[in-house]
């Protein structure tokens, strides 16, 4: 399934009912050098829009939230050792946790690829 | 996610004279100070910081504030501005910079800053300073307010500075200013910088060996222009000066002294000159020199956090549950290659190797105290050049 993105520049790609959950092109960009990211635990439940991980830039530390409600599944580990992933493979290898969606509706409200550019270039 | 606003297009943001040459590179311009800055260009801060310590670093820090405290000579204007802070300034050299703190009446740091003596006899009595950004409205008043009659503070708005600091600043200038490489650590002179006539400084905030070079407002982009020419050169922003001055253990005006701080609690005990300390004179002398023999309550180490995590500015020491002490500066030291951290931390826990926690997100973070600097300064001293 392709890409669907929040207001607050997360991504996420369903497949099945497993989220993989990320942070945008853009997110990254304004961040700046990615050089911590501190993961859930697995097995942790989130609901949407709570604060799933944290990814801290040379500058400052930012929150990263939940897109959608469901357990942690899977973190990227690789993210410890080479956090600038983030920065080199946003959607790709620098993706931060997959989550088991409990409802799948939740991704209705998100933004398509299309809707995402519309959005910055609203906001910028 | 979510992301700080940086947005600089507001109008009331001063320019530096060479605004247009940071955004013909792509820089990302941030409110700092009042100005619009470059917090950093493409490269991003990593790569400039690891560049600064490994070429040649470019920085427009025309924001500092420049100006003249003039007196009818080098004993009186000294004399005048040693009434405010607790360096030797009577005793500098011709050509000598020192660094000191404008002190308040309780010996709070109202604000660092470096003093130069000009080199050329003519100039004597023209102590030269440069202040914070953020303060010189401040600085300014406060001494003017106090300055004797016959002395008298110049503020030199019509200036610019850009620092060029790295191993190969030296072999850059050689081709642009030679008398400035024969400048050492801590000493100035008027020099021309291809043809245009500077103040350059050996000096600097990374801990490398450079220069800083003032000029008038209208040749910035020459001087700039000339240097990023240069294949050692990059321009480096504010986000690499932060973590190349952190790694250099070096304060920042706000975040590691303030009002409320003491040169002594600030381990700034080095600037204080012998002198000085057996005369006092200066703002909160008693409680200085009472700091200086009893060790203060608290004072600034290093803190090198285990693991990945970054504490920041705020972030709580502690000891047994107990706090003991806050981090004002912090962050990730590029080529230390972990977290690195400066704070203040009660007496009993300053000595090097002390086992401490950091409060990050709540949870304790194991740390150490450690000798600042984090990076070896590699400053171009008198003595071992």
């Amino acid at each position: 399934m392709a890409l669907r993105y929040t207001k607050d520049h997360e991504w996420v790609r369903l497949e099945g009912d497993t989220a993989t959950v990320g942070i945008s092109h853009y997110a990254q960009e304004q961040l700046g050098d990615v050089v911590y990211v501190e993961l859930p635990e697995i097995g942790k439940t989130v609901a949407k829009g709570d604060e799933a991980a944290v990814v801290e830039s040379v500058k400052a530390a930012s929150e990263v939230y939940a897109p959608v409600s469901g357990e942690v599944t899977a973190i990227n580990d690789a993210l410890e050792a080479a956090p600038g992933a983030v920065n080199e493979e946003p959607t790709g290898g620098g993706w931060f946790l997959k989550l088991k969606v409990s409802d799948p509706s939740e991704l209705d409200g998100l933004m398509d690829e299309a809707a995402y550019k519309t959005y910055l270039a609203e906001i910028s | 996610m979510t992301t700080q606003d940086s947005d600089s297009s507001d109008a009331a943001l001063r320019r530096t004279p060479l605004h247009d040459a940071h955004v013909g590179l792509g820089a990302r311009m941030v409110p700092f100070a009042g100005y619009a800055m470059p917090v950093q260009y493409p490269a991003g801060i990593l790569k400039e910081h690891a560049w600064t310590r490994e070429n040649a670093g470019l920085f427009d820090v025309s924001h500092m504030g420049q100006a003249v405290v003039a007196g009818p000579d080098h004993e009186a204007a000294a004399r005048a501005l040693e009434a405010l802070v607790p360096g030797d300034i009577v005793g500098l050299a011709p050509g000598a910079t020192r660094y000191t703190q404008l002190l308040n009446d309780a010996g709070g740091i109202i604000d660092d800053l470096m003093v130069t003596r000009p080199i050329l006899p003519e100039a004597d009595g023209r102590l030269m300073l440069v202040v914070n950004a953020a303060r010189k409205d401040v600085d300014y008043r406060h001494i003017e307010a106090r300055l004797p009659g016959g002395v008298r503070l110049e503020p030199q708005s019509d200036r610019a500075l850009i620092a060029l600091q790295g191993p190969k600043a030296a072999d850059v200038m050689t081709r642009h200013a030679y008398e400035a490489v024969r400048l050492a650590f801590m000493h100035a002179a008027p020099a021309r910088f291809d043809g245009i006539e500077c103040q350059i400084s050996r000096s600097g905030y990374t801990g490398e060996d450079g220069f800083e070079i003032s000029m008038a407002d209208a040749d910035a982009d020459a001087v700039w222009g000339a240097l990023m020419a240069e294949p050692e050169v990059e321009a480096v922003g504010l986000g690499a000066r932060d973590t190349l001055r952190l790694e250099a253990g070096l304060c920042l005006y706000g975040h590691d002294i303030d009002e409320a701080t003491s040169p002594i609690e600030a381990a700034l005990a080095w600037s204080i000159g012998k002198r000085r300390r057996e005369e006092g004179g200066f703002p909160g002398a008693d409680r200085i020199l009472a700091e200086l023999s009893d060790k203060p309550s608290r004072r600034r180490v290093g803190l090198r956090p285990e693991g990945r995590a970054p504490a920041r500015e705020g972030t709580a020491i502690a000891v047994d549950g107990e706090t003991i002490g806050m981090v004002t500066s912090g962050g990730f030291g590029p080529t230390v290659g972990a977290p690195i951290a400066m704070g203040y931390v009660a007496a009993a826990y300053v000595a090097p190797d002390t086992r401490v926690e950091l409060i990050v997100r709540g949870r304790a973070q194991p740390a150490t105290v450690t000798r600042l600097p984090f990076t070896p300064h590699r400053y171009a001293r008198a003595d071992n050049r």
